[in-house]
């Protein structure tokens, strides 16, 4: 067990130094510098000053040397759009409202997903079961973007009860969070719903019945049991796409989270913000991932490491 | 599972065990069978009928558009819609019913032809991974994982912002992600059916590993292939109107579903209607090839079916 978490860890810092060589040449095939005459007229000391201060006028290998060193430490330089703050403290602030959105989000979508799959589930081929379908489709379907637009539509133009924007209380929360949660939760609800219908008519399930066991208890204890593998299999990859933040979401609900910065970082050839958002969206995919492997052993006793 | 899927082989097994008899049945009845099997999944033909309107309004946007989508007429800007302007004009008075008309164009070449690339690589590399094993299999495996590992947006975004928008680029971007769940795919049905005994057969015959992956596992797997692909239209197709949203996809005045919904944000509290008809068709499209795909899916491959 211990050997095959650190086989894992090992892939994982595989796959860490895959993605910033990836992204350490793309942001430099990128045309233009953050300090071209366009953008800042400078007089070529003082360029020559700032690329030094920086170590841009180093060779490229040297820079990702000097870059991947500097990390191991977790010191990612000044951001170039936010000067004074280094990459690590912008971060720090956008990313908890990125946070907030996608824990928000999870907590919405994961009870919302696993009732609505039961319900269908257990009310199979009424109308209840279609709607539930239904809505779970358009969820999957429909880009949040999209959800998001006729929200707004919906709420803020026609019946005035929500504002169209912005992160302060509760009343900025809903439509964004509502948005971004259909997506998520009409996967796990269609899952759930296949994977409760499956283990309904298995035999064990049969046999609790035949010695008495409430309804209620056979749905916990045995169907909800066995339909968590399936259903982990598809919401452990859910979580760090939450947890990363939503550009879309958070450029129509005017968010000020991390998903913006995505765009603008590469934009401005923020190229300390661009290397350290993409190891950190690598590193939440991959926990995520190794994660949700560790939770198949916690939950399934027949899963054995293969050797 | 195991039960349903040996039927399966042995299905796919009869087909190919008898040629003399069954050369006229070879063509009509599996294919026959699948559309028996699309049309019992009661939204499958929705999706089709959708699709097909889609490719109607596309192809024939020059005769069913009113006005050239191009064209400002500062006159009748940010008009509501009326009789003359069916979804009324944007901002610089542009037929709006036109715009939206032309962005059918968009969206579908786009998402046809960035899953033709996609599949072609794809396929090729889980064939590569699949058949050699070994090192190259190892090779091309850490790249998906790395790419995999990658949101799909940024990098699409970072792509983008190396080579530039526009068309060409977007499409470039959005294949280079997107044949990794084909390459997956690929891989994953290859390793499951080397080990069927039609293949241990072939390979006592004396056939050649080339020929075993043409001729016999490439026509097995395929089904799941084509569900996928189908199912990787939309996602290119939402990648499109992702990228155009956020202003680095289709450049104007080509008219993009997701660049008209980006542009509408701002004055969306005035002009609902810019919002609403690319927002509208966007997920009409979406719901199209998903119901499609979901119907190809119960009908080309009866392993999966729930």
């Amino acid at each position: 067990m211990g050997r095959y978490i650190l086989l894992r860890l090992a892939g994982l810092a595989g796959v860490l130094i895959i993605v910033s060589l990836i992204t350490f040449c793309l942001m430099h095939l990128i045309p233009g510098g953050p300090y071209d005459e366009e953008k800042m007229p400078l007089s070529e000391e003082a360029k020559a000053n700032i690329l030094r201060s920086y170590g841009l006028d180093k060779p490229l290998w040297q820079q990702y040397v000097l870059y991947v060193g500097n990390a191991l430490r977790f010191e990612f330089g000044y951001s170039y759009q936010s000067p004074g703050e280094t990459v690590t403290q912008l971060i720090a602030r956008v990313w908890t409202v990125s946070l907030q959105l996608g824990a928000l989000t999870l907590a919405v979508a994961i009870p919302l997903g696993l009732g609505l799959g039961i319900l269908a589930a257990s009310h199979r081929n009424s109308w209840l079961d279609n709607l539930v379908t239904l809505l779970a489709t358009a969820g999957i379907v429909l880009p949040t973007f999209v959800i998001g637009i006729l929200l707004i539509l919906l709420f803020s133009n026609t019946l005035h009860w929500l504002p169209t924007g912005g992160w302060e209380g509760p009343s900025t929360w809903i439509m964004p969070v509502t948005a971004y949660a259909l997506g998520p939760a009409g996967i796990i609800a269609r899952y759930t719903r296949t994977s409760v219908i499956e283990g309904i008519g298995t035999d064990y399930v049969r046999t609790a019945r035949a010695k008495g066991l409430s309804e209620r208890a056979i749905m916990w204890r045995h169907v909800l049991r066995n339909a968590a593998i399936p259903i982990l299999t598809i919401a452990g990859p859910l979580v760090p796409d939450l947890l990363t933040g939503s550009i879309f979401i958070e450029t129509i609900f005017r968010i000020p989270g991390l998903g913006s910065y995505f765009v603008t970082s590469v934009f401005q050839r923020d190229y300390p913000m661009i290397m350290t958002l993409a190891l950190l969206a690598a590193l939440v995919v991959s926990l995520a991932y190794l994660s949700t492997d560790l939770l198949y052993l916690m939950i399934d006793p027949r899963i054995r490491l293969a050797s | 599972m195991s039960q349903t899927g040996a039927a399966a082989a042995s299905l796919a097994g009869e087909v190919r065990i008898d040629p003399a008899q069954t050369r006229g049945a070879r063509q009509s009845s599996p294919a026959r069978e699948a559309w028996w099997r699309f049309r019992a999944n009661r939204l499958g033909p929705v999706g089709l009928a959708i699709v097909v309107s889609l490719v109607l309004l596309a192809v024939g946007a020059p005769v069913i558009a009113p006005y050239p989508y191009d064209k400002p007429d500062f006159g009748a800007a940010w008009q509501f819609p009326s009789s003359q302007h069916l979804m009324g004009t944007d901002g610089i008075g542009r037929d709006f019913f036109s715009r939206i008309a032309y962005g059918a164009r968009t969206s579908l070449a786009i998402g046809l032809s960035a899953q033709a690339i996609a599949l072609t690589l794809g396929i090729a590399l889980g064939l590569a991974a699949g058949m050699q094993g070994g090192r190259i299999d190892f090779a091309i495996m850490r790249l998906v994982d790395a790419v995999w590992a990658f949101p799909r947006m940024l990098f699409a975004i970072m792509i983008l912002t190396v080579l530039g928008s526009g068309f060409g680029n977007v499409l470039l971007a959005i294949a280079l992600t997107g044949w990794i769940p084909i390459c997956r795919l690929t891989r994953a049905q290859l390793l499951g059916q080397r080990e069927q005994d039609y293949v241990t057969a072939a390979r006592a015959l004396g056939a050649s590993e080339a020929r075993i992956a043409r001729v016999h596992l490439l026509p097995n797997i395929l089904g799941p292939i084509i569900v996928a692909l189908t199912l990787g239209v939309p996602e290119a197709i939402f990648a499109e109107a992702g990228l155009s949203f956020l202003g680095i996809g289709i450049n104007p005045p080509i008219p993009s579903w997701g660049q008209m919904v980006g542009e509408s944000v701002s004055t969306i509290r005035f002009y609902w209607h810019l919002a609403l008809f690319p927002a509208l068709m966007i997920g009409l499209t979406m719901l199209g090839f998903v119901l499609l795909g979901d119907g190809l899916r119960d009908a080309l491959d009866p392993r999966s079916q729930s």
